[in-house]
């Protein structure tokens, strides 16, 4: 078990370390941030300030080092743009993010699995039949416009919920939720949907074919022959086997709605970190942009390991040693 | 509110940035504050005079307090133009204002005195740019400390109650505010990016007002019985740059073949004018623009010091241009690369495509390349470009501005052509701008601009394309009055009469 940690630690600061130089590189490609940050009335000397100022005079190679050399004092550089340490940023994005993803994945669990279970009981119900139509749906309608269609809806038209924005918040270890507040819950409610929405698609399918698989084996067989009640068949013996695939594919969905919501937090003007970092990548604010991914990777790391550890407490045959 | 553009700092001197701008001008006051055509007007400072040639007099507003109760003395001017230039990691300093002033002198609490090297009539608009601190508060303050509300103590009709960066503002009113208390005691400002969310907030009810309205919403906001819109001629001019640099080959301009063409036809007046001729504005304004634009020939629109009042916008004429590039040896044209950014201004790549096919019109083999303004801006400043469409905001409403930073020669002393990317120079308009940078007589300074602008577009050194119209939408029973600089600012909001 110690071992496996360790490892995955040891690949975990390989990946941050290639990320590291990706992004240096990619951001030094793309262009130049002075050109963007700086006003166009500047005259050419304070240009040269400016590029100073940022540290972005020395050649790459020796920005880069500079930067390996406080990221290993755990300091990850400030904004060019904030002029605020790039991990304040994050971490004051984040909460907003998290109750977000969090949020849907819930949301997803919650109707997404008891859909699918009753799908792969009943596969030639009518009522199965359009609850695999409808998750087709889910997830190919793009989020974007899900977003604006249920903002037209419920908040232009019927005028039920808050188009945009966090609401009220509650601060609690020194950061702000809106899920504790009925306000907030209401703010919350159109982008967790539409951000659930192709996941729910996810859960149903995972769940059903699950169910579909299982339904035949001879475990199943046996336990009827047993005598076993249909329930307990289904929710004890079923729905054990048939939560690792769905807690492995939920798991990293849930990283990338985290890393990624983007999108869905630009039209509901959601202040989390997809948007920070969109904002951060239009302006070339590369300690923000490196420190985000960063973190990002770490983040993925963990869920991967988490989720591995939860196949061994779902599934015994599971053994997390090493090979050897 | 909602705004469109993130307000990156409450601090007012680390980013010269004009959502920031917006803000500070909310929470603070400068000597000269800007009326909505962007001339200057008295703000901190009641009256200003030239001295002497290198000297300015200011006289100070008696009675003002900042928000935290201190009272506003010449210390404070002081202080502030000592502390601009010396804000850390600054991506944009406000420096590039104070650095004509050499010396600060304070004659007594509500009169000081500026020394220049050289007469600078533009000090009073460029001081319009500084926004005054607090000394005692600010003393060892940094931009963190502004961004938290401690250190943002001004002398403006808000005061700042609680920043959540990149969300929102919450600004409480001044009572005391010199200039008369906000009609409204509280103020939200946040920030909605997406446009199409923008809009939907408004329509929901969610926000009283917005700004940045995208034209493909207009049509339908003029119908809508809830809202009422507000808009302005601004002083942004969307043009065309072209490449003078090169004597030989220009990059993206080949003959019908491909091979390249020597000399660089772009430095050839004729062929700048058949471009120019080439272009349909009226369409552009009219049906890209949805009418939030007006077809311009010069920087400045009607109105402001330094427009040429017979400088009308160039007619499309493609007779005339065919005939030109004939004239210029290319009666069959040559093809062209037109680069635009398409995230930057107002539907700024279809204003591209709209060229091209323009272009294309007069024999001109036009393909037309847009891309994210990140990528764009750098390769427009190593000028890798041959012709690029491009915008700038003309700050202080002055012809100076634009004739200085996109015309004028590059030189590195004198700090000009800092934008000039395609490195147009002509000694004669130079001359010109010389001689406005030192005269202190206001008409004499406006004809010598209005010479060197028309020198500058009968020469075609850029093509002025259109300026655009700034645009604000509000429920109806508010009123708001539209301001040439884009400024988004709660002060200007008040119940509808």
């Amino acid at each position: 078990m110690t071992v496996f940690l360790l490892r995955r630690l040891f690949q975990a600061s390989g990946v941050v370390l290639v990320m590291t130089v990706l992004v240096f590189l990619g951001v030094f490609a793309v262009g130049d941030p002075v050109e963007i940050l700086i006003s166009p009335e500047a005259d050419q000397a304070e240009r040269e300030r400016a590029i100073q100022a940022l540290g972005l005079d020395l050649p790459l190679w020796q920005q880069y080092l500079v930067f390996l050399g406080k990221a290993l004092q755990g300091d990850l550089g400030r904004s060019f743009v904030f002029n605020e340490p790039a991990l304040t940023l994050i971490f004051q994005r984040m909460p907003a993010t998290l109750e977000l993803a969090f949020g849907a994945t819930f949301l997803a669990l919650i109707i997404g699995v008891p859909l699918g279970l009753y799908a792969g009981l009943k596969p030639n119900a009518m009522p199965a039949r359009a609850i695999m139509a409808g998750s087709i749906l889910g997830f190919s309608l793009p989020t974007f416009w899900v977003g604006l269609m249920l903002i037209m809806v419920f908040a232009v038209q019927l005028g039920w919920l808050p188009s945009t924005g966090r609401g009220e918040t509650v601060t609690i270890l020194g950061m702000r939720w809106s899920f504790l507040t009925w306000d907030g819950l209401l703010h919350m409610a159109m982008p967790m949907f539409s951000l659930s929405l192709s996941r729910i698609g996810l859960a149903i399918r995972l769940t059903r074919s699950g169910v579909r698989e299982n339904m035949v084996m001879d475990y199943v067989k046996f336990a009827r022959a047993k005598g076993l009640s249909p329930q307990r068949v289904v929710f004890v013996h079923v729905f054990r086997n048939i939560l690792i695939p769905v807690v492995t594919v939920m798991g990293l969905e849930l990283g990338s709605t985290i890393a990624f919501s983007v999108v869905t937090e630009s039209v509901f003007a959601w202040p989390g970190m997809g948007k920070l970092i969109i904002d951060s990548i239009n302006v070339l604010d590369r300690p923000v942009i490196v420190a985000y991914l960063m973190m990002i990777v770490l983040m993925f790391i963990t869920i991967n390991l988490l989720v591995d550890l939860s196949y061994s407490v779902l599934d015994p045959r599971v053994r997390l040693e090493s090979r050897e | 509110m909602a705004v469109g553009a993130p307000i990156t700092s409450l601090d007012p001197h680390y980013h010269q940035l004009s959502p920031n701008n917006a803000v500070a001008d909310m929470i603070f006051d400068a000597l000269v504050n800007r009326s909505p055509r962007d001339q200057g007007i008295p703000g901190l400072a009641t009256s200003w005079r030239a001295v002497d040639s290198t000297t300015w007099e200011f006289k100070l507003r008696e009675g003002v307090r900042f928000h935290n109760g201190n009272a506003f003395t010449a210390d404070d001017v002081a202080f502030t133009l000592a502390r601009v230039p010396r804000v850390p990691n600054s991506p944009s300093s406000f420096a590039l204002y104070t650095r004509p002033i050499t010396a600060v002198e304070i004659v007594d609490a509500h009169t000081i005195r500026f020394k220049t090297a050289t007469p600078y009539p533009l000090l009073p608009t460029d001081l319009a740019n500084l926004r005054i601190i607090d000394k005692e508060t600010a003393e060892n303050a940094t931009t963190e400390d502004f961004n938290a509300g401690r250190a943002a103590q001004g002398t403006g009709p808000w005061r700042v109650v609680e920043h959540r960066n990149g969300d929102r503002i919450e600004f409480a009113a001044n009572a005391q505010y010199w200039g008369g208390a906000p009609a409204f005691a509280r103020v939200t400002y946040r920030m909605i990016t997406n446009d199409a969310a923008r809009t939907a907030a408004l329509l929901a009810g969610d926000v009283d007002f917005i700004d940045q309205v995208p034209t493909a919403d207009l049509a339908r906001l003029r119908r809508e019985q809830r809202v009422v819109l507000s808009e302005t001629v601004g002083l942004r001019i969307i043009f065309l740059g072209l490449d003078h640099s090169r004597a030989g080959a220009t990059p993206f301009i080949t003959d019908n073949d491909g091979k390249p063409i020597e000399p660089n036809p772009l430095r050839d007046v004729r062929v700048r004018r058949a471009l120019s001729l080439g272009i349909d504005r009226a369409a552009i304004a009219d049906r890209v623009m949805e009418g939030a634009a007006t077809p311009s020939g010069q920087f400045l629109p009607a109105g402001s010091f330094g427009h040429v009042p017979d400088l009308a916008a160039p007619r499309v004429n493609a007779d005339e241009a065919r005939r030109l590039l004939t004239e210029a040896g290319f009666p069959n044209g040559f093809r062209i690369t037109l680069h635009s950014p398409n995230d930057r201004y107002i539907n700024d790549a279809r204003i591209a495509q709209a060229i091209g096919q323009m272009w294309t019109r007069i024999g001109l083999r036009t393909s037309v390349e847009a891309q994210t303004w990140a990528t764009f801006v750098g390769r427009a400043a190593r000028t890798e470009l041959s012709a690029w469409l491009i915008g700038w905001g003309s700050s202080g409403g002055e012809a100076s501005n634009p004739l200085r930073n996109l015309v004028a020669s590059i030189s590195r002393e004198k700090g000009w052509g800092a934008s000039n990317r395609g490195h147009y120079s002509n000694p004669r308009v130079d001359a010109l701008v010389d001689r406005a940078m030192v005269e202190l007589d206001n008409p004499r300074r406006e004809t010598l601009l209005r010479e060197a602008t028309q020198m500058a577009m009968d020469d075609v050194g850029i093509i002025p394309l259109h300026i655009q119209t700034n645009i604000w939408a509000m429920r109806r029973g508010l009123q708001h009055e539209a301001r040439a600089d884009e400024l988004t600012r709660a002060q200007d909001v008040r119940p509808a009469r």
